[in-house]
């Protein structure tokens, strides 16, 4: 298994569960990294089903949200699912304009989400 | 870097190099600046979102990461306003061209969304008409303690 700068993967099940290391993910390099740790459990560790627990993250910037776009895509083609939860106010105002809360399935918190797997 | 503050304002012009990470030599002041006049959480969440989207556009598709370029920034923070100017040193674009990311074709664009942000987030934003320096201004909507 891969080791991992930006992101901390454990199992719940059938899920893995993935929790942001950074409390603002915002720095080009850090997001690039970001976006090459997550491709990874798709394209190399070939996850199905995958929670991204954003509790604890404060930030993001619009270059984070396309790396979570790109996942997102990469997960649909694998025939995976993709859910997230844990979403702050300022970041869950950030999806609603853009309108990415319709693109991805947010839920509230950790169970809700793990329960709708 | 010029600094001229007083008890009723902070105002820092600020000259930063293209690169990645740049941004931070104006956002970690700020964001300080905002806490220190008592801007609320949801406003100081706001205002970095759009420093952060100006600074990045600046460098990445104004300057284009050319190192003979620079960002300049301008910042005031007070009670009630805070007005940033980020101008690059590119050709410029025409702000009113840029693709409505919440359309459905776009809706699954990995780009395209930081000038909506900075839009959505702030009163004013305003291009000038190269393209090349945009003003964005958030007035305080809560009142103050």
């Amino acid at each position: 298994m891969a080791t991992h700068r930006r992101i901390d993967v454990s199992k719940t099940g059938d899920v893995s569960v993935v929790k942001f290391l950074d409390r603002k993910i915002l720095d080009e390099a850090a997001i690039q990294e970001l976006g090459s740790e997550l491709f990874g459990l798709v394209e190399i560790d070939n996850r199905k089903a995958i929670l991204l627990d954003f509790d604890g993250v404060e930030f993001l910037s619009s270059a984070a949200l396309g790396k979570l776009i790109t996942f997102d895509r990469k997960l649909k083609t694998a025939k995976g699912r993709l859910k997230m939860c844990g979403i702050s106010p300022g970041i869950l105002e950030v999806f609603q304009v853009t309108k990415l809360n319709k693109v991805f399935d947010i839920r509230t918190d950790l169970a809700e989400a793990l329960a709708a797997f | 870097m010029a600094n001229n503050s007083s008890a009723e304002s902070w105002q820092r012009a600020t000259v930063l190099p293209s690169e990645r990470g740049s941004s931070r030599l104006v956002t970690d002041d700020l964001l300080e600046q905002l806490g220190i006049f008592g801007w609320s959480q949801e406003d100081i969440f706001a205002i970095h979102l759009a420093a952060e989207e100006a600074l990045v556009n600046a460098a990445m598709h104004g300057n284009r990461f050319d190192p003979a370029k620079q960002v300049h920034v301008e910042c005031q923070v007070s009670n009630d306003l805070v007005r940033l100017v980020v101008t690059d040193e590119g050709e410029g674009f025409d702000s009113a061209n840029v693709p409505d990311c919440t359309l459905a074709e776009r809706l699954e664009s990995p780009n395209g969304r930081g000038v909506m942000l900075m839009r959505s987030f702030m009163t004013r934003v305003e291009y000038n008409p190269k393209g090349n320096s945009v003003i964005l201004e958030k007035k305080r909507e809560t009142a103050q303690p």
